[in-house]
């Protein structure tokens, strides 16, 4: 399925964001964002993909309109066009953001045990975060809010009940539906099956699938576990070292993919059967206060050459809505047969 | 650890004035080691006069010459307030590890001493075991009786951490590989549990040397052991403002109010520096 | 509703079994003293005036069977009990004979009202000030505040109250800085008598929040700036939660919860300092009474003084520790 058809919901052109820190006479600036640019479309699952410390909740943030000293928006531009027109969370003045925040723009936060007030019952915390936006009174609020949470299985008696007496599995289809109760246009969802056992992070990815495709939203998941990405997504960027290697839709990045990076994130998974010993990259992400030169993958990339040590690779469009930043993305392989797999799954 | 203390006093104000402060009073009170004068004695010098270049702080009512007199004053005011501290240190880090740790009946019968030690109001208390021991209550003995209050709040803090690191996998491992209960604690939970006790123990001194200095005030300790307390006590009760001889108690106010201002300073500031949080928002997250 | 019954039980027993301990306790250090309460008061009495040897003799008698000294230690506690919950602690000295409690029943109602005041405000204020520097980490006045607080906290409340003495007393004596209320003022239910107390407890009442407001409003500030890194504030800041909702409902009610327990603790601290403080200002309370009864050898009233003290407090902390499930819901569920 193409979307390349679908209209544009989020630009994000050349957007760079630093922590700037100065601290005991010493002065850090760490390249969290460096240089960005992507395209999101309309009812839509984006999966961001990267490892830890590869800038990709700092990227999040941004787009959240959620950035806070030390990290600072130095260059670029973020510009969503939701129904009520456009608007440039990387410069926006906050009453803005205000008018957007939750009724279009909104956040799944990761962690479901600590994002609920312990002290606040359920019902009040839907009317602090949606009451406003949807502009209801308090019983037509209600009502509205019983529907939603019904649609997530959840009975409302939870509105009355305090953090604490609810289970984990609940707690998060609540903060979902907290989420998603005003049906915004576009829902960043940071991280939300982490930590959770595999059957609830079935259910909570298959609820996330099916709130989307009802309210034609669009969804940024961001993950670092590629076989949810394999699951939900419909196009995957991988970020590193603060930017963007790899954008594709999913089934080419993972059956044909065209940076080292991407095939070795692919390569890492699992499969039933398999007998061969998983290839691990040697080295560690970078420094992003110090990154080395040119391309930011060579120290640890396979097929490094000289140029990529020098200069950075501009992306390049090497398929229908599938770019790549390599210099040597022609002789990019699938480290591991990915097309035929030797166990039981088709 | 030099490094610590060298960016702590280049970057943090609060640290270097409190620095400042203490060792002033320090110096201070150390130069009593090799005063000329014996402080216990009076009427050894000229009375009532005001600072010169003779008497540096000038004498008091009772022939002393004030400097000398302080100087001792404040030795014996630290050293007091010192052995407190240690002593009501140790008593709380034993009692919040052992509470913290073994749990169980332990834990409930130490934390009802410790309830019983916090619903009494100390200074009825003092007041009464100066009632009953008079004059044989010296400085160890009241120091002693003040240790005995000085731990329940940190026994409590020690206590929650306590709780926090039974349940870490190093524990674990040690008690697996065998480790009496008595080392766990000495060697694997203690070190957690130091800053507090350092953050603390500042705040002990303050707490305790107030405390004397309020009871010697009042003339309810050894009027003949100079220490803060008593030279206020003998300026008061000669009136000296009355008289004309300010510096009596104005000299003394200043010095103690340099001494606890630079403890409670450098308690706060050693505070924020252990706390990684705080020192993130020192850069400005 | 049934669980915070049964919390507030459990709470109870435990009220009662420390004050008991306490008190047993101070009457145990009354019976370390190598004095011998009888022959103190025999001192005193024939110090201040002409008795008869007769007269000392059958003194002698009346007090030792008052005091039981007589009997053993085991007796004597018992004794002890039950006159003590008899409220009868036996004649004081200085208003001989004046029963000790009495004189304490007299003085109670000062230092409580003193302290219940005093405690409030600094509380309220100190914690409100506290959470708007946290929530407000750049407010210039909030900073200067901060160091104000920081300044005086250290400090122990009888310089504090000597300092204001001074100052209220010679340089600027616009305050009174003695007694109760006015000598010329008769006691009774008059706005004039009101009046005059008001004014009297404006210096030790201002000495005592001075002290103590440092210790809230720099312990609010962290606490505060700790709340608002966490989680759930970041959540409800991300989705444009009305901020005062977030200042209030959120922030707030979550860092008061310690504050509440750091209350309880520190009631004993602020007795002790409401004491000290009615001395420098000659306040009408149990601090007052306690130096005179020390000064004057005055076993029992010293003996009262101190059990009133551990009752007060005790009592004190349990009603505070009654507030504690009200606004955390999550100790209610224990």
């Amino acid at each position: 399925m193409t979307l390349e058809n679908n209209a544009e919901i989020l630009k994000v052109e050349n957007l760079r964001a630093y922590y700037q820190m100065n601290y005991f006479g010493v002065s850090r600036e760490v390249r969290a964002v460096d240089d960005i640019t992507v395209t999101m479309r309309k009812n839509e699952v984006y999966g961001i993909a990267g490892e830890s410390s590869s800038g990709k909740t700092s990227f999040i943030k941004v787009l959240a309109a959620a950035i806070r000293p030390p990290l600072k928006v130095v260059s670029g531009t973020a510009k969503y066009s939701f129904s009520t027109g456009p608007i440039d969370v990387a410069h926006a003045s906050p009453a803005e953001i205000e008018a957007v925040r939750w009724k279009h723009l909104s956040y799944i936060m990761q962690g479901s045990m600590s994002v609920l007030n312990p002290v606040r019952r359920i019902g009040r915390t839907f009317q602090d975060f949606a009451q406003r936006p949807l502009g209801l009174k308090d019983k037509a609020f209600e009502d509205r809010v019983v529907a939603h949470l019904a649609r997530l299985k959840l009975p409302p008696d939870v509105l009355r009940a305090y953090p604490h007496e609810l289970s984990g599995g609940m707690r998060q289809r609540v903060t979902i539906g907290l989420a998603t109760v005003c049906h915004p246009e576009f829902i960043i969802a940071d991280e939300p099956t982490t930590a959770l056992d595999v059957v609830v992070q079935k259910e909570v990815l298959g609820l996330i699938r099916d709130i989307q495709k009802e309210m034609g939203a669009s969804v940024v998941f961001v993950t670092h576990d590629m076989s949810v990405h394999a699951n939900v997504a419909d196009r995957v960027g991988i970020i590193y070292a603060g930017r963007l290697v790899e954008e594709g839709p999913t089934r080419e990045m993972f059956f044909a993919p065209k940076h080292p990076y991407t095939a070795h994130l692919v390569a890492s998974l699992p499969r039933i059967g398999d007998t061969q010993q998983r290839p691990a990259l040697e080295g560690r992400p970078p420094n992003l206060a110090d990154p080395p030169q040119g391309c930011r993958f060579h120290p640890r990339c396979p097929l490094a050459v000289d140029i990529c040590k020098k200069e950075v690779p501009p992306m390049e469009v090497v398929g229908p809505d599938h770019r790549t930043a390599c210099w040597r993305w022609k002789d990019v392989e699938p480290l591991v047969n990915v097309a035929k797999p030797a166990g039981v799954m088709a | 650890m030099f490094a610590v203390l060298r960016d702590l006093i280049r970057y943090n104000i609060e640290f270097a004035i409190g620095l400042i402060l203490v060792a002033i009073v320090v110096i201070f009170a150390a130069l009593s080691y090799v005063s000329p004068v014996d402080p216990t004695l009076i009427y050894v010098a000229v009375p009532d006069q005001p600072p010169s270049a003779q008497y540096w702080f000038g004498t008091n009512s009772r022939g002393q010459d004030l400097f000398w007199q302080l100087s001792a004053a404040f030795r014996n005011s630290l050293i007091f307030g010192i052995t407190v501290a240690v002593l009501s240190r140790i008593i709380s880090i034993a009692v919040g590890l052992a509470s913290g740790y073994i749990g169980g009946w332990v834990d409930r019968v130490l934390m009802f001493i410790n309830d019983i030690f916090v619903a009494v109001p100390i200074f009825p208390i003092l007041v009464l075991f100066y009632f009953v021991l008079r004059n044989n209550l010296d400085s160890f003995t009241l120091a002693l009786i003040m240790a005995c209050f000085g731990w329940p709040f940190d026994a409590r803090l020690i206590r929650s951490v306590a709780l926090g690191l039974k349940h870490r996998e190093f524990t674990r491992h040690a008690v697996f590989a065998g480790m009496s209960t008595r080392k766990v604690l000495l060697e694997e939970h203690l070190p957690y549990v130091m800053p507090i006790v350092f953050s603390t123990f500042m705040n002990n001194m303050l707490w305790s040397i107030g405390l004397e200095v309020t009871l010697a005030v009042l003339g309810f300790t050894n009027l003949n052991n100079p220490t803060i307390g008593t030279v206020l006590y003998w300026a008061n009760s000669h009136s000296a403002m009355v008289v004309g001889v300010w510096w009596w108690l104005a000299i003394p106010v200043v010095l103690i109010v340099m001494t606890f201002l630079g403890l409670f300073l450098l308690a706060i500031s050693m505070n924020e520096y252990i706390d990684p949080r705080s020192r993130l928002r020192r850069m400005g997250a | 509703m049934q669980a915070y019954l049964w919390f507030i039980g459990k709470r109870l027993l435990q009220l009662l079994a420390v004050i008991f301990c306490a008190i047993s306790a101070t009457f145990l250090v009354t019976h370390l003293s190598p004095i011998d309460p009888v022959e103190q008061v025999l001192g005193r009495l024939s110090a201040r005036s002409n008795l008869s040897p007769e007269a000392i003799e059958a003194t002698r008698v009346a007090l030792t069977e008052m005091y039981g000294t007589n009997q053993p230690i085991l007796q004597q506690y018992f004794n002890f009990w039950a006159r003590l919950v008899r409220g009868d602690l036996g004649p004081s000295l200085l208003a001989f004979p004046t029963p000790a409690m009495d004189l304490v029943g007299r003085a109670m109602p000062w230092t409580l009202g003193l302290l219940v005041t005093s405690t409030l405000i600094t509380f309220v204020i100190g914690n409100l000030l506290g959470a708007l520097a946290g929530y407000n980490p750049d407010n210039r006045f909030l900073k200067a505040f901060g160091l104000l607080s920081m300044g005086i906290q250290p400090i122990p409340y009888y310089i504090v109250a000597f300092i204001l003495l001074i100052i209220f007393g010679y340089f600027w004596p616009i305050l009174p800085v003695s007694g109760g209320f006015a000598m010329d003022v008769r006691p009774g239910w008059s706005w004039q008598y009101a009046g005059s107390i008001l004014q009297h407890s404006i210096l030790p009442a201002l000495s005592l929040v001075l002290v103590g407001f440092g210790g809230w409003f720099l312990g609010m500030r962290a606490l505060v700036s700790n709340v608002i890194n966490d989680d759930y504030v970041t959540y409800a800041e991300l989705a444009g939660v009305d901020r005062s909702t977030i200042a209030g409902s959120y922030v707030i009610r979550n860092a008061i919860v310690p504050q509440l327990t750091a209350l309880a603790m520190a009631i004993g601290g602020v007795f002790s300092g409401t004491v000290i403080t009615e001395q420098v200002f000659n306040y009408p309370g149990l601090g007052s009474l306690l130096i005179d009864a020390v000064n004057y050898g005055d076993y029992s009233l010293v003996l009262a003084v101190s059990t009133v003290s551990i009752t007060a407090v005790a009592g004190a902390i349990f009603i505070v520790d009654l507030l504690h499930p009200l606004l955390d819901p999550r100790v209610r569920a224990e």
